[in-house]
């Protein structure tokens, strides 16, 4: 699996692209979700080392909710939504009206749990279909698993497949925040397995 | 500030080591397994965060050997006999290992416990007796090793810190 070709800033350019048209889509499905303006920043394409990616989500040590979902089919990879534990206190009260959960609690709820998976299900398929009608290929998440962890252990999980020959992935890093709080409220992370690059590059005829 | 000086940090498929009063200290070990190796009489100590079982899972002719089981314990035990430690003296203690996602691939299937029987299988050829572990589960933890105390203290999610 050697990757027979350079990476070059104008395939990062188009990892970037890729990035803003995904989470353009997934913005909007959230706006729709929670009735609320949402902004998002230009995404931010890196080769970082796997220290480096979780300085980029706020720090190993940073305790998040990060929902994981596997990609599978001509693209594959693992996308991470990751979101301070506040914020996905706010999402699913306001999705489910239930008042007592708290993602801080060591015991979540059942409800809270397949709220937050679901949101993170509608927010990877609407940034994976615009992928797919983008690049015409055949993108699928998987179903969502949840966990509430520290940066570090969350993603190092989605990065076991990649490290067997990498020390560096390439990440495609969205931060969006909700109308009214002051800071990022969230990550979108793509990580393509790197023979998915190959398929991505030439789908888009530049490779 | 002595607090901050006198702590090393190991990141993620690193390793390091350190001498009394200095400890040594790994973040956020999700799937990945924290080893521990220390000297009670020279108070010496390393750490290897290792990231998957077995080198020869990697395909590359160069590679960073901290972040395999296999590789990783054998090069801390050589970086620790550069520093003088007599390798029969040897203990160790480990924490990691736990399964932060319910599914995987056939890569990630069960990567954490993996982790964890490929650390005891190396660290038994080696001989080095584990003292103490905290594994498995489905929590990420944070681990720092005092060589003068010879304490491991991990730090997980909700659940406080503790110490082995």
């Amino acid at each position: 699996m050697n990757i027979d070709y350079k990476i070059t800033d104008m395939h990062l350019d188009v990892l970037k692209e890729i990035g803003s048209i995904g989470a353009a889509h997934a913005a909007t499905s959230l706006s729709q979700l929670l009735d609320k303006k949402i902004e998002m920043l230009v995404p931010n394409v890196s080769f970082v080392s796997f220290d480096e990616m979780f300085d980029l989500a706020g720090g190993s040590e940073r305790i998040v909710v990060g929902i994981l979902q596997k990609i599978e089919g001509d693209l594959s990879g693992n996308m991470f939504y990751l979101l301070p534990l506040d914020s996905a206190n706010q999402l699913t009260k306001r999705l489910v009206g239930e008042t007592s959960i708290d993602f801080h609690n060591s015991t979540i709820s059942e409800l809270a749990i397949s709220a937050m998976q679901e949101v993170g299900n509608i927010l990877a398929g609407s940034y994976l279909s615009a992928l797919s009608d983008f690049t015409q290929l055949k993108i699928q998440p998987t179903v969502p698993s949840l966990s509430v962890d520290m940066v570090g252990a969350i993603i190092s999980f989605g990065l076991i497949e990649l490290s067997h020959y990498y020390d560096e992935a390439i990440v495609i890093d969205t931060q969006i925040i909700v109308e009214g709080s002051s800071s990022v409220d969230g990550h979108f992370f793509l990580l393509p397995n790197p023979e998915a690059y190959i398929s991505l590059f030439r789908s888009l005829g530049v490779l | 500030m002595d607090t901050v000086k006198n702590v090393v940090r190991v990141g993620i498929a690193d390793m390091k080591i350190v001498k009394a009063p200095q400890k040594i200290r790994t973040s956020s070990l999700g799937s990945c397994v924290g080893v521990v190796l220390y000297d009670e009489t020279t108070k010496i100590a390393g750490l290897v965060h290792v990231m998957l079982p077995d080198s020869s899972l990697g395909r590359l002719e160069s590679f960073n050997r901290a972040k395999f089981a296999d590789t990783g314990i054998y090069s801390l035990v050589e970086l620790l006999k550069k520093e003088g430690v007599n390798p029969n003296s040897l203990k160790a203690k480990i924490a990691g290992g736990a399964q932060m996602f319910q599914f995987g691939s056939k890569d990630t299937i069960r990567i954490g416990p993996r982790n964890i029987e490929a650390v005891k299988l190396v660290l038994g050829r080696l001989s080095i007796p584990i003292i103490a572990e905290d594994t498995g589960g489905s929590r990420g933890r944070t681990i720092e090793f005092d060589p003068i105390s010879i304490k491991l203290s991990i730090r997980t999610v909700n659940e406080g810190t503790n110490e082995i």
